[in-house]
């Protein structure tokens, strides 16, 4: 057992992988200096043939990285911000998401594009996005979203062995976070929600860097004798709803925390599936907590916009009054 | 590199130039009794530039194409059945039905599938190129593009990244002149296409689209010099399509004169082609007529084929869309 930060985490999932297995490589911008450090010494480790710096052209790189895939190689695509992933967006929907369905089986890209949030910290409205949701309306894709180290790695070893492409939303509010990460090799299944912390009067469902706020809610909130059940989904597509569902069906209150903007957002989603299946086991209105429908100023007006532990814990107060 | 294709390639060369024109016009007249869903785009007058860029291929090399492209995997070696059978809609196409006309595929003959967002194949295929060179083997990439997806952005990228990773991969532009109704004059500012090949310094070919041969020399020393790892290659083919953009679009809208299409006709591949095999490489007529007759019984066998089989169930539409699931 080691205590490894988020980042670690990163690089250590990749590096294992990449040593069992050789078909795996990592391309994208500044990967071989690498200024976030989750991919140092690949290089070095396992050569510049699996370690390759692109230009900034990112269609060209999920492009390249799909040709990759189909014959083969399971590549890994670092797209640093998330919002790198725009330009790249026809090549994620039409060709990576689609190939597979569109040749009849044919086709797999296995392939894992990596992309982090980096939010709050006065980069303004182009730098600060949260877009998982607007990729969770494809079918094909597969999206994770870890809320710390020891989920980050286990879920990133499954990413990279999956035959289908991955997406790794990668919350830069955790980066420096850490957990204790066994020794012994360990993977965390896609669409297998966590319950976090049981309890009996509140679901609270949080994605990401969301479960700080959720579990630190569920702390306060134990000190009234409210007792919330906090689900960590992992991965927002498959999602886990049977999970959220039978908690519901104990708790009859759900309070879902998603930094997403909240119009279509992953909360908005599992708002509508327990609407749908679980209304008769509701006792309160369903209660998203979500970053603000604006966009993300650069001043430091930005901060009320996002969820926060007492927006949390006003919601649970909330579906309990 | 001039050509060294053997009686047989020559002879297998028609039989696919044939096996378009017919595949073609068949599939136009099953889209005009609707029998055929969606848009159709033909390649008739485009023959000789995907037949020759072929022949200089092996079945393993790999192939993308565009939305313009029954002609693509019928070059590449692909059986009519599953091809017309995919038009068709039917679970023994090539994609079980779900691709249709824009998105055929046999990756059984390297076709890696043809998609119909202009341009988004370019990179596809430099990344195919490079898992051919990371895996070590000396297959080689052809992307099939038209004049217009040279415009997107796709094709710098997916070229730069091929030029700068020296990977085996040509890249083929079908000029034929026309980006559903816009002239190429409209869109680009060099004569050639092949021009732009110097910005990412790899060779520039242009070639005429409609010479079968020349194709295939102007292809075969690319597919050379990309096997040996020298990098990929920009190869233009001016051509014609005789039809509109698309069945049913743009009739009547006076973008290009009936004396254009004409003068293009005149010009017509596959009759050049079965010229040249009996003025030049010691054909008969009747070894001409008799391939083309063998083209037209196996058109009208992937049409039965395609006609009695059935229609995927709608379970089938669930399918497919992620790996299966070991059990």
């Amino acid at each position: 057992m080691a205590k490894k930060t988020y980042l670690e985490a990163i690089h250590a999932a990749q590096f294992e992988e990449m040593q069992r297995d050789k078909t795996v490589f990592i391309m994208g911008e500044d990967v071989e200096a690498n200024m976030f450090g989750t991919t140092t010494g690949m290089k070095e480790a396992f050569g510049a043939d699996r370690v390759r710096d692109t230009p900034i052209a990112e269609a060209g790189m999920a492009g390249v990285a799909a040709g990759a895939a189909m014959v083969g190689m399971r590549p890994i695509v670092d797209f640093t911000i998330s919002p790198f992933l725009y330009p790249a967006y026809d090549q994620i929907i039409s060709i990576i998401a689609k190939s597979r369905y569109l040749y009849g089986g044919q086709a797999r890209v296995p392939l894992v594009l990596r992309a982090n949030m980096i939010y709050g910290n006065g980069n303004a409205a182009q730098h600060s996005d949260r877009s998982y949701p607007a990729f969770m309306n494809q079918p094909g894709l597969k999206i994770m979203v870890p809320s710390s180290a020891y989920e980050m790695k286990g879920l990133m070893k499954t990413a990279i062995r999956d035959d289908d492409p991955v997406m790794s939303f990668e919350d830069a509010m955790l980066w420096s976070s850490s957990s204790d990460i066994p020794d012994e090799e360990y993977l965390i299944p896609f669409g297998k929600a966590n319950i976090a912390r049981p309890g009996k009067d509140c679901t609270v469902v949080a994605i990401g860097a969301m479960m700080l706020h959720a579990t630190a809610a569920a702390d306060e909130l134990a000190g009234d004798g409210i007792s919330c059940e906090v689900i960590d989904p992992r991965t927002v597509a498959p999602l886990d709803t049977a999970t959220i569902l039978e908690s519901v069906a104990r708790t009859g209150r759900l309070v879902i925390v998603d930094v997403a903007n909240g119009r279509c957002s992953a909360a908005s989603e599992i708002s509508a599936v327990v609407s749908d299946e679980g209304f008769w086991d509701l006792r309160a209105p369903i209660i998203r907590v979500t970053t603000e429908n604006t966009h993300i100023p650069f001043n430091a007006a930005e901060t009320a916009l996002y969820p926060s532990k007492d927006k949390v814990v006003a919601a649970v107060r909330r579906t309990l009054s | 590199m001039k050509a060294n294709l053997s009686r047989e390639d020559l002879a297998e060369a028609m039989r696919r130039v044939f096996s378009i024109r017919h595949f073609e016009d068949v599939a136009v007249d099953l889209h005009k009794n609707g029998e055929v869903r969606g848009a159709l785009h033909t390649s008739h007058g485009q023959e000789a530039e995907i037949v020759g860029a072929c022949m200089a291929l092996r079945i393993d090399d790999y192939m993308v194409g565009n939305h313009r492209s029954h002609g693509h995997p019928i070059g590449k070696g692909a059986k009519l059945r599953g091809l017309m059978a995919e038009l068709l809609g039917r679970s023994t196409g090539v994609c079980s039905g779900k691709g249709g006309s824009m998105h055929l595929a046999d990756f059984s003959v390297g076709s890696l599938g043809e998609t119909s967002i202009v341009g988004s194949g370019i990179p596809v295929a430099a990344g195919a190129a490079l898992g051919a060179k990371m895996q070590g083997n000396d297959r080689v990439s052809l992307c099939f593009f038209g004049d217009g997806a040279s415009q997107e952005g796709t094709f710098h990228e997916g070229i730069n990244f091929a030029a700068i990773w020296t990977l085996p991969a040509i890249f083929l532009c079908e000029n034929n002149g026309y980006a559903v109704t816009t002239p190429i004059s409209k869109s680009a500012n060099v004569a050639n296409i092949a021009d732009r090949a110097v910005g990412y310094g790899i060779p520039g070919v242009v070639v005429d689209g409609q010479d079968l041969i020349a194709v295939h020399d102007a292809m075969a020393t690319a597919v050379q010099r990309a096997r040996a790892g020298e990098g990929p290659t920009l190869i233009e083919a001016k051509t014609y399509r005789y039809y509109d953009h698309a069945a049913n679009m743009g009739r009547d809208l006076n973008y290009r004169t009936d004396e254009e299409i004409e003068m293009w006709r005149q010009r017509d591949p596959a009759k050049l082609f079965a010229q040249q095999l009996v003025a030049e490489y010691k054909f008969t007529q009747g070894e001409v007529d008799g391939i083309e007759e063998a083209v037209v019984a196996d058109v009208e066998d992937a049409v039965k084929f395609a006609k009695d089989s059935p229609f995927p169930d709608d379970a089938s539409a669930w399918t497919d869309v992620y790996a299966p699931v070991a059990a």
